[in-house]
């Protein structure tokens, strides 16, 4: 592959991507106040000293969003490892193994996405305790429902070629038919999902952060900011909007960046001359 | 001169664009420089392998491009007139009025949503070429010269309503039915099975006789396409290889590659006396899916090592579910299998690595029995080290060994199977066979996917190594010229039953029971006239019952 | 599903090749009454199994050994777990949902009103959505690979990376403060005048029309596109049909089932969009009501808005999927 070939929408989301990873690692550094710290009045607006104004509490906005990108793109991205681990090997395992332990393993996992997300999510948290690894094993477990099934399918399509019936026949085992015969010829598509569920995970952790459930204040997170802001809208003060804008922003940059992904797979398709 | 010819194709050249993984997409050419010219009335085969070409020609007929193919050059005459420079509007009133399509699948090309009969007279209708009453009437009068099965209410039934030689005749009634001059055959045959496409292939010839419509008829089975043409074309890789009277190119081929789709396999191998003592004994197996439905009925056989034993039916007959019970696949509902002297387990998993080792398949596609992800010393090293144990150096010369034995050299050790051609791809996946040390070899149809120039040669190959190596074969096909070259002893199967078995020269000889003879005769010789003496001997058949 | 066609035995076989159709609709109508006990089991067990003693978050400050062991005797949590769930299962069959721990009303009351402000809000998104996204999923395809599709394209991807209440509060600073053109916050009451009301649910409803419409659209294209592609749209054009007739008399009817899968897999969207809408335009819908019982942990109200929202969602995708049944030619004209 060749930096030419990838489209400028891909390089934009690239670009994006990149710009909060930094943001996340070098905060400290490169925001211009402290997390928590009061700078001025309360919705001060925006000036050459405060790019983005100051917040409820008289916080500085762009300090607290570049300090947000860590804790979003953290629980984010911990909650989609977990659970892109969690549903592809129970997933490969399932289309692997087939009968009953398949069986078992759909019928439980249609039952959990029988009840949306955010919903089972209220359930949950409103009994569990207020910790980050809790929020974060919860947006994992009901994400790794969706990566099962897509998990599944794509399994099951690599599953029933005939080099994978050739390595059974050999007597080969399971683990050596998931990770050396399956696993391979399935990474596009798992990346691009990955990719998905990630911008999937950033909208949700905004969404339960807004509902009061996710991130804890005073830490601050881009869901969460919004909240505090969110009277100041009323009075027509936008400082809301712009923690919303991040996350949009973010969420942009990875939807291009999976776009791309998912071009490419299907021209691979397209390439061996289905016509 | 002036043009005397229905259609008239002059240096036609498609091109279309294709998207090659990981690198920028580039132009092939799929037709190039081919010309011919066809009259009222007459047929025209077109024949060569997958990938010649010779469906894009066809359709270049109704001036259409599928999947991004594009006619770039040369001219197609209907009557005089390029209809190529015609313009869309022009273009539709020609297609389902003059120039009508037969395509190869069927039951993918009629819409599931309505009913056949509604589908068959919808272009006639459209065009106003009849009214809904006379194109009905047609309709039915086609559903009658077609054979198809009470007519009067064929035309009510829904695609899923109907088998696949069925929908084949409607398809041929639907371009029937306008009375268009040219009619394309996009290999109305190839999905069927052999004894079905006899049928579909004679109500196919009288439809064409009795409306007088003149046929492109395109396939890759040169046997058929003698019995409907009148001039056939050869094609290979986009390219005429030769162009003459249907006589001429069967009887006096002039090209190497027309001759060898010409020549009926000449006999590679002598048959071997049956011996007393088997390497592999099938006794009374049964075998039935996991929803009780039943595929093999209380089947025995046995084979000799050192020998080839044939397995022949049509799909469905449970041929390959054979090869399934015996490699532990799909374990057997009652019976036993023997091999050499011992039991062998029936359930996969629970299989001896020993026993799996002496047992190898090889996989009618190539393309999908190796991982891609996979170099080939990957592929054929894994069975060295997985029973083995061989590693590194050692690993490395025998899988060069092996390559040599299948007469391809070292330099394609490190190639992924996408950069190998199909041949040298079946090749491979024989070394990986070869490469566990096996004693007997179950070869699930492995040429019937490839060029026959290319499938001679594989066949060669596994003759030489049984030879060298003392291999024993179980070889499942449908071709009974193989079966002809290279068996030893022969099994028919038709519904999960075995219907015929013994040495080749007594099993493939009258007194034949039912099936095997409409079998055997069901199979298109390279004769001309062979459909018309089959039909024939059929008519005599009834008339003597 | 093997199973269950198994344990049907020979009379429900020849039942089933009879009537195909309806032996489907069946099964699926059973399965989504399974499918609901099975999410009450686990709505109720999700509650109980959990770590955390409601007895202490309930009385808060004021707990002493004594007071809690009386709530937990006041609120039946010392009876056998199986017991409780049964009891619950019970009351709400009747519609009985139990009394709110927090203001100490009968939830069902709360509900009835809610449910049906949630519903209409929902429903007014959904009847402008789908035809929309219908429409624009078209237009997508017969402009397939040039600029309008492309344009429809990046709007879309953009707009499915929004969040619904950014959206929510992009729409409130412009309409409502901005231009003063819509009303903030939405609030609804009974006896309202049908037009009243929906002039006030105007934004609410734009909100939750641009978050399903992306998602909705874009899977709308794929399903039309699959169905142009294949080989009876070939045999169309193949016949000399205008492109016209095509989609109207050969592709619309087998694009049916599939669209109706689409808005199907959408109204997870749309579920989850009512909860954060309510949220943003303190609308008086079970979403809010959900949501801050959540924060005050009030159990019986988290459970009744858990158990009908899953209800709904269930219900709606039997539902849709009834309708791709009969959709579906080759089960409408068995062999």
């Amino acid at each position: 592959m060749r930096a030419r070939e990838i489209p400028i929408t891909a390089w934009i989301g690239l670009f994006g991507i990149a710009l909060a990873i930094f943001c996340a690692l070098f905060a400290p550094l490169i925001a211009p106040y402290g997390e928590t710290e009061v700078v001025g009045g309360v919705w001060q607006v925006a000036d050459s000293q405060f790019f983005f104004g100051l917040d409820n509490l008289g916080r500085d906005i762009l300090s607290r969003l570049i300090y947000g990108t860590r804790t979003t793109l953290f629980v984010a991205l911990a909650a989609t490892v977990i659970s892109f681990s969690l549903g592809i090997l129970l997933s490969f395992i399932a289309a692997v193994s087939g009968g009953l332990i398949d069986t078992v393993f759909s019928r439980f996992n249609d039952l959990m996405m029988s009840i949306p997300t955010l919903i089972f999510a209220l359930v949950v948290l409103a009994v569990l305790p207020q910790y980050l690894f809790v929020l974060i094993l919860v947006m994992a477990v009901l994400d790794s429902t969706r990566v099962y099934r897509l998990g599944r399918a794509v399994a099951l399509d690599v599953a029933v070629m005939e080099f994978v019936e050739a390595a059974k026949l050999r007597g080969e085992g399971k683990i050596w038919i998931i990770f050396r015969e399956i696993l391979p010829n399935t990474l596009s598509p798992l990346l691009a999902e990955f990719g998905l569920r990630f911008a999937f995970a950033i909208l949700f952790l905004s969404t339960l952060s807004f509902l009061g459930l996710g991130i804890q204040p005073p830490t601050a997170d881009w869901g969460g900011m919004v909240k505090d802001n969110k009277d100041g809208i009323i009075f027509g003060i936008p400082a809301a909007l712009v923690p919303g804008t991040a996350i949009a922003a973010l969420c942009i940059c990875v939807n291009l960046v999976v776009d791309w992904l998912l071009k490419r797979t299907s021209s691979l398709k397209g390439g061996r001359g289905d016509a | 001169m002036p043009d005397t010819n229905l259609l008239s194709v002059h240096d036609l050249k498609i091109e279309a664009t294709s998207y090659p993984p990981g690198e920028p997409p580039k132009r092939i050419t799929i037709v190039d420089g081919v010309s011919f010219d066809l009259q009222k009335g007459k047929v025209l085969g077109l024949i060569g392998e997958s990938g010649a070409g010779k469906s894009t020609i066809g359709l270049s007929a109704l001036a259409y491009g599928r999947g991004g193919a594009e006619i770039t050059g040369g001219e197609v005459k209907l009557d005089g007139t390029d209809i190529l420079k015609l313009g869309k509007g022009g273009i539709r009133k020609l297609r389902g009025a003059r120039i009508c399509y037969v395509a190869q699948s069927a039951a993918a090309a009629f819409n599931p949503a309505h009913k056949l009969g509604d589908q068959v007279i919808e272009a006639t209708v459209r065009h106003g070429l009849m009214s809904r009453q006379e194109a009905r009437k047609r309709a039915l009068y086609l559903f009658q010269v077609l054979g198809l099965p009470s007519p009067e209410t064929f035309g009510d039934r829904f695609p899923h309503q109907a088998s696949g030689g069925q929908l084949q005749r409607a398809m041929t009634a639907m371009a029937l039915c306008s009375h268009p001059d040219l009619i394309v055959f996009d290999e109305p045959t190839t999905a069927l099975d052999v004894t079905t496409q006899i049928d579909v292939l004679a109500a196919i010839k009288h439809a064409i006789e009795e409306t007088d419509t003149a046929a492109l008829y395109i396939t890759h089975d040169l046997a058929v396409v003698a019995q409907i043409s009148d001039d056939i074309m050869v094609l290979r890789h986009g390219r005429t290889v030769e162009y003459g009277p249907v006589q001429q190119i069967i009887e006096a081929p002039t090209q190497d590659y027309t001759r060898a789709l010409v020549n009926v396999r000449q006999a590679i191998r002598r048959e071997a006396p049956d011996q007393s003592k088997a390497l592999l004994d099938i006794e009374n197996i049964s075998a039935e899916y996991s929803n009780g439905f039943k595929v093999l009925h209380g089947v025995s056989l046995h084979l000799c090592k050192g020998q080839t034993l044939a397995i022949v039916g049509e799909s469905g007959s449970g041929k390959s579910t054979l090869a399934r019970v015996i490699t532990g696949l799909l374990p057997p509902s009652d019976g036993r299998i023997t091999f050499e002297g011992k039991p062998l387990t029936p359930a996969l998993k629970n299989r001896p690595r020993d026993d799996l080792r002496r047992i190898q398949l090889i996989y009618q596609m190539a393309d999908t029995a190796m991982n891609p992800r996979q170099t080939v010393r990957d592929i054929i090293g894994r069975p060295l080290t997985f029973y083995d144990g061989l590693r590194g150096a050692a690993k490395t010369a025998r899988v060069k060994e092996l390559l040599e034995q299948i007469e391809m050299g070292n330099g394609f050790i490190d190639r992924y199977p996408a950069e190998l051609s199909g041949g040298q791809k079946q090749r491979v996946a024989i070394a990986r066979a070869l490469a566990a040390r096996p004693e007997l070899i179950l070869c699930d149809e492995p040429t019937s996917a490839l060029d026959p120039l290319v499938a001679e040669g594989i066949l060669k190959l596994l003759m030489k190594l049984q030879e060298e190596q003392q291999l024993s074969y179980v070889f499942i096909t449908h071709d009974i010229a193989i079966v002809k070259a290279i068996a030893d002893s022969v099994a028919v199967m038709h519904r999960g039953r075995l219907v015929r078995f013994g040495p080749k020269s007594q099993t493939l000889s009258p007194p034949f029971d039912d099936y095997t003879d409409l079998l055997l005769k069901s199979v298109p010789e390279m004769e001309l006239g062979w459909l018309e003496k089959v039909l024939a001997t059929r008519r005599m058949e009834s008339a003597g019952n | 599903m093997s199973n269950s066609a198994e344990a049907g035995g020979t009379p429900a076989r020849s039942l089933r090749e009879r009537f195909p159709l309806l032996a489907l609709i069946f099964e699926r109508f059973l399965l989504s009454l399974l499918l609901l006990f099975a999410v009450s089991v686990l709505i109720f067990a999700g509650v109980e199994a959990l770590p955390g003693d409601f007895a202490s978050t309930y009385l808060g400050q004021s707990a002493t050994p004594e007071t809690i062991a009386n709530i937990r005797a006041e609120l039946g949590l010392d009876r056998p777990v199986i017991t409780r769930y049964f009891d619950w299962l019970g009351g709400v069959v009747q519609g009985d949902f139990g009394t709110s721990w927090a203001s100490r009303n009968s939830v069902s009351e709360q509900v009835g009103n809610r449910l049906g402000n949630s519903l209409f809000l929902a429903g007014f998104a959904a009847i402008i959505a789908v035809p929309l996204a219908i429409c624009l999923g078209m237009l997508s395809v017969h402009f397939r690979d040039r600029m309008p599709d492309k344009i429809i394209n990046v709007i879309s991807l953009a707009a499915i990376s929004l969040p619904e209440f950014f959206i929510g509060y992009l729409l409130i600073l412009y309409f409502a403060v901005n231009f003063g053109i819509a009303t903030f916050p939405a609030t609804v009451y009974q006896g309202m005048g049908f037009f009243e009301r929906i002039q006030t649910i105007a934004l609410p409803t734009a909100t939750l029309v641009l978050v399903v419409l992306a998602h909705m659209m874009r899977m709308t294209r794929a399903a039309i596109l699959s169905v142009m592609s294949s080989a009876y749209m070939e045999t169309a054009e193949l016949k000399g049909l205008s492109s016209w007739r095509a989609i109207v008399k050969h592709a619309a009817p087998n694009a049916l089932a599939p669209i109706i899968n689409v808005v199907a897999l959408n109204l997870a969207y749309l579920v989850v969009g009512v909860v954060v809408v309510e949220v943003v335009f303190v609308y008086p819908g079970m979403g809010q009501y959900m949501v801050d019982a959540v924060t005050v942990r009030d159990m019986p109200v988290v459970q009744a808005c858990g158990l009908i929202f899953a209800a709904v969602y269930i219900l709606l995708n039997m539902l849709a999927d009834i309708l791709a049944i009969v959709a579906n030619p080759r089960l409408r004209h068995p062999r």
